[in-house]
């Protein structure tokens, strides 16, 4: 059981305190709800770019990450498609260092010409590294505006090309940041062995005073129903054929969410998973192959990736796939292999969060979908899925028109 | 509502009083040496059994990569299949790893579960069987990963420098070829197995919150005489460093270029060592690091950059790595040698030197943050022979190393014109880099 307090100051801002003594550290977590999702389609990876540049200066403090490293601490990013969230740990004696930073950039930022001109140098490259110049590195590129024809899911966080990111102005880095970095778009998180009462007043000493800003309404467009499947034939230099097949399934608020997930686990969770133990082991079809969702809080997807042992056709790896999915979708998973499922889960999470920073971001992510107590209860909304459940998830969501298709062939 | 000065940074206190956790350690009845870490506020622990069976001691490439990934393979009991059906039902997770010294086995598992998982990890260990149909499967995956591996920029620097510094045919500088893959049968698996994997060569950590019981469960499963071997031998290798420094290994159509500089070092027990972690960190160990700020936060040459002296058992080794655009690459080693220079022929400033002690505290700190990460740390320095006190001794370095003897030991060993240079890249860059 993980207890913790919310509070909301008057700003909007969103506060989470969680109480652990067992660690001299302490971790801050802030996360704005803006992802990927809230992109204008001409100006793709905006939402990744602007994290960057969030460590180039605040109207007070000319660089982040120095004073922090000064008292020992140490922090990082990441965005994708839902939300950008930024955390950082120090010792318990330099706290009020945290305060003083993240203020400050929720504040104003000092928009400097340079680092935004070396920013989107660096996220070029970083686009460069793990998408252009990585075996399959572009699969993803190539699979979401497959499976989404609507939805801003349809580009990855990183953007459709470098191209968006060269052509960013720094009036759009103005607009970005005054309409999502706001008090009330935020969720502020602090664990460690720290005294509520203590976390409240500086919170209130150092974000209280920021404005408020305008509210965002977010009003995406929902993907329409897919009524026929769709496949995409690309030939790349690797070294094997690969597939990578996805299916639109729930949003993760849905009641429906925890069965589709458990699919994903039966078919690939740990070892003994099925598509590792008849498509790898038995049949030597794959090199390897997994199943997973892509847990996004709007509609998202189920996904089947795999690479081809050599010699293997598409036709034959497909078959292979849909004949393991014909059986999730015809038969109920037998209690062991149920309980299977559901006692890796939970071991997942004990490992999970055995840190502060792991809990304060769990929290602070709850709490954005609605319901910090997730923390203590997500367990439990795995134990209620039935098998039945599961099966007719699965036969629901893994359908032929329901399916998008990548062929990553080897050039020959 | 209080008025607050934002330019005025709250302020900093120094880390100190620091409380390092001590092992309980005890030994098994056939003299296996357990160490205990018994911390943390989650019902779990991890078992890790650390071998002498790492590449040092295979007489041909892959047998000890391969010995260790396959002992959860099929037991003379239990099928693979069933195997991991079991670690899985139990919500376990078992973690094999074989590196240039030592090979290791992890669980990691719920206590509620212990008294079904440790038989299950004392099933893989003791009585792997190595089935020849799961080796065929697995030395082919291998074998295509390690082509799709082949394709990367940095995993060919990374294979391929290590040889420059230590000769290919020493263990911390071979690298595998499929045709390596090829060579090796379940027969040499079988054999490394039975003289690397007994009781005379291991050692037990156990890390999380201790049940009061774990101590007979590893009696029972690991403390018996039926597999202790004869005593340790030590084996030793020659090395043979490269005689050209500057290499280049053509990519077709590659954007990036991985470049990697370095040169062999030493590990722990060198007076030296403790010095140049700390000039390490000044030059590419950390975010802030001169590196970083010059090739990224100033040029933008690259995603990130960084620096790392690495210990190893029998020596060491210093090296810098980046990927960075192809048109940069001749300026980015242009830059890399101005910062080895800077460093020797400058002090460092007090108000840098301040900045890295203080992440390295901190830094430090993260590293002793709960059971695993205490065990780790410990793990370390034990394996060099070493023990807590290398720690406290780091930490007085960290505070009081002054920038004269950082300057001193980069004029010493971070000669960049004594340093060997791969890069790997598209080949129509191979002429402007005065190889």
């Amino acid at each position: 059981m993980i207890s913790y307090e919310r509070f909301t100051l008057s700003n909007g801002l969103k506060l989470i305190v969680h109480q652990d003594s067992s660690t001299p550290l302490v971790a801050m977590n802030i996360l704005y709800n803006v992802g990927s999702r809230d992109e204008s389609p001409e100006r793709t990876g905006f939402a990744h770019l602007f994290e960057h540049l969030m460590f180039g200066g605040s109207v007070n403090i000319p660089k982040y990450d120095e004073p922090l490293q000064r008292v020992g601490g140490e922090n990082n990013a990441f965005t994708n498609n839902d939300i950008t969230n930024y955390y950082l740990t120090l010792p318990l004696v330099n706290l009020e260092t945290a305060f003083w930073l993240e203020s400050d950039r929720m504040l104003n930022l000092a928009f400097s010409k340079k680092s935004f001109d070396v920013q989107r140098n660096v996220v070029v490259e970083e686009f460069r590294q793990n998408y252009l110049n990585q075996p399959y590195g572009d699969a993803w590129l190539l699979l979401r505006p497959l499976a989404y024809k609507v939805h801003p899911y349809q580009w990855p966080t990183i953007g459709k090309e470098p191209a968006h990111i060269e052509q960013a102005s720094m009036e759009e880095v103005k607009a970005f940041y005054n309409k999502f970095y706001n008090p009330g778009n935020a969720i502020l998180v602090v664990a460690g062995n720290v005294d509520t009462q203590q976390i409240v007043e500086l919170s209130e000493k150092w974000f209280g005073s920021i404005h408020k800003g305008e509210d965002y309404v977010r009003n995406l467009p929902r993907e329409p129903v897919q009524t026929e499947a769709r496949s995409l034939t690309v030939e790349r230099k690797v070294p094997f054929d690969a597939i990578y097949k996805a299916w639109h399934m729930c949003s993760r608020n849905a009641p429906e969410f925890y069965a589709t997930d458990l699919i994903s686990d039966i078919l690939s969770a740990g070892q003994s998973g099925r598509l590792y133990q008849e498509l790898v082991k038995k049949k030597r079809l794959f090199s390897d192959i997994n199943a997973y969702i892509t847990g996004d809080i709007d509609d998202g997807l189920f996904v089947v990736t795999g690479k081809l042992m050599k010699g293997c056709s598409f036709e034959t790896a497909e078959a292979a796939i849909e004949e393991e999915l014909e059986k999730v979708r015809t038969e109920p998973a037998s209690d062991t292999e149920l309980t299977k499922v559901k006692n890796r889960m939970e071991s997942l999470m004990a490992f999970g969060e055995m840190r502060v920073l792991d809990k304060a971001m769990n929290l602070a992510y709850y709490e954005l979908l609605g319901n910090a107590d997730l923390i203590n209860t997500l367990i439990d909304q795995y134990q209620k899925v039935t098998a039945e459940e599961i099966r007719a998830q699965a036969a629901s969501i893994l359908r032929q028109e329901n399916s998008s298709t990548l062929y990553y062939k080897a050039e020959s | 509502m209080q008025t607050i000065n934002r330019k005025i940074e709250p302020k900093g206190q120094s880390i100190e009083n620091w409380n390092l956790k001590e092992p309980d350690i005890y030994y098994l009845s056939n003299g296996i040496k357990v160490v205990e870490f018994d911390a943390g506020t989650q019902e779990l622990v991890r078992i890790e059994l650390i071998f002498r069976a790492g590449s040092w001691f295979q007489a041909n490439n892959f047998v000890a990569l391969a010995t260790n990934m396959m002992l959860r393979e099929g037991s003379k009991h239990n099928s693979s299949a069933r195997i991991s059906d079991q670690l899985d039902f139990y919500g376990a997770h078992l973690e094999t790893t074989a590196e240039k010294d030592n090979a290791y086995v992890s669980l990691y598992t719920l206590n509620k579960h212990l008294q079904n998982t440790l038989p299950l990890l004392m099933e893989i260990v003791k009585e792997a069987a190595f089935p020849e149909q799961e080796f065929l499967t697995f030395s082919g995956k291998q074998r295509q990963m390690l082509e799709v591996n082949l394709q990367k920029v940095n995993y060919i620097a990374r294979t391929r420098f290590n040889s420059l510094l230590f000769g290919k045919s020493h263990p911390y500088g071979n690298y595998m070829i499929t045709e390596d893959i090829d060579k090796i049968q379940v027969s040499h698996l079988r054999d490394f197995h039975s003289s690397h994997y007994h009781a005379s060569n291991c050692i037990i950590m156990v890390a999380g919150k201790i049940d009061p019981e774990l101590k007979n469960s590893l009696e029972r499963s690991f403390g018996g005489d039926s597999w202790v071997k004869g005593e340790y031998r030590e084996i030793v290798h020659e090395v043979k460093t490269a005689e050209k420094r500057t290499h280049f290994h053509p990519k077709p159509d590659a954007v990036q270029s991985a470049i990697r500089m370095g040169l062999p070092l030493f590990n722990r027990s060198h007076p030296d060592y403790q010095g140049i972690m700390v000039l390490n960190t000044l030059l590419g160990g950390y975010f802030g690091s001169r590196l970083m700020n010059n090739l990224r936060e100033d040029k933008g040459y690259t995603y990130g950059i960084g620096s790392a002296a690495i210990p190893l058992k029998h020596g060491g080794y210093f090296f810098i790595s980046c990927e960075v655009g192809s048109d940069v690459t001749v300026d980015a080693i242009a830059q890399i040698r101005l910062e080895l220079l800077r460093l020797a022929e400058e002090r460092a400033g007090e108000k840098e030197l301040t900045l890295v002690r203080n992440y390295l505290l901190g830094s430090f700190l993260r590293g002793i943050d709960g059971p695993f990460a205490m065990a780790d740390v410990y793990r370390d320095v034990m394996e060099h022979g070493l023990d807590s006190s290398f720690h406290y001794s780091m930490l007085e370095t960290i505070q009081g190393i002054s920038s004269e003897s950082l300057r001193a030991l980069a004029e010493k060993y971070l000669n960049p014109d004594q340093m060997f240079r791969l890069v790997v890249g598209n080949p129509e860059l191979e002429a402007s880099l005065s190889i």
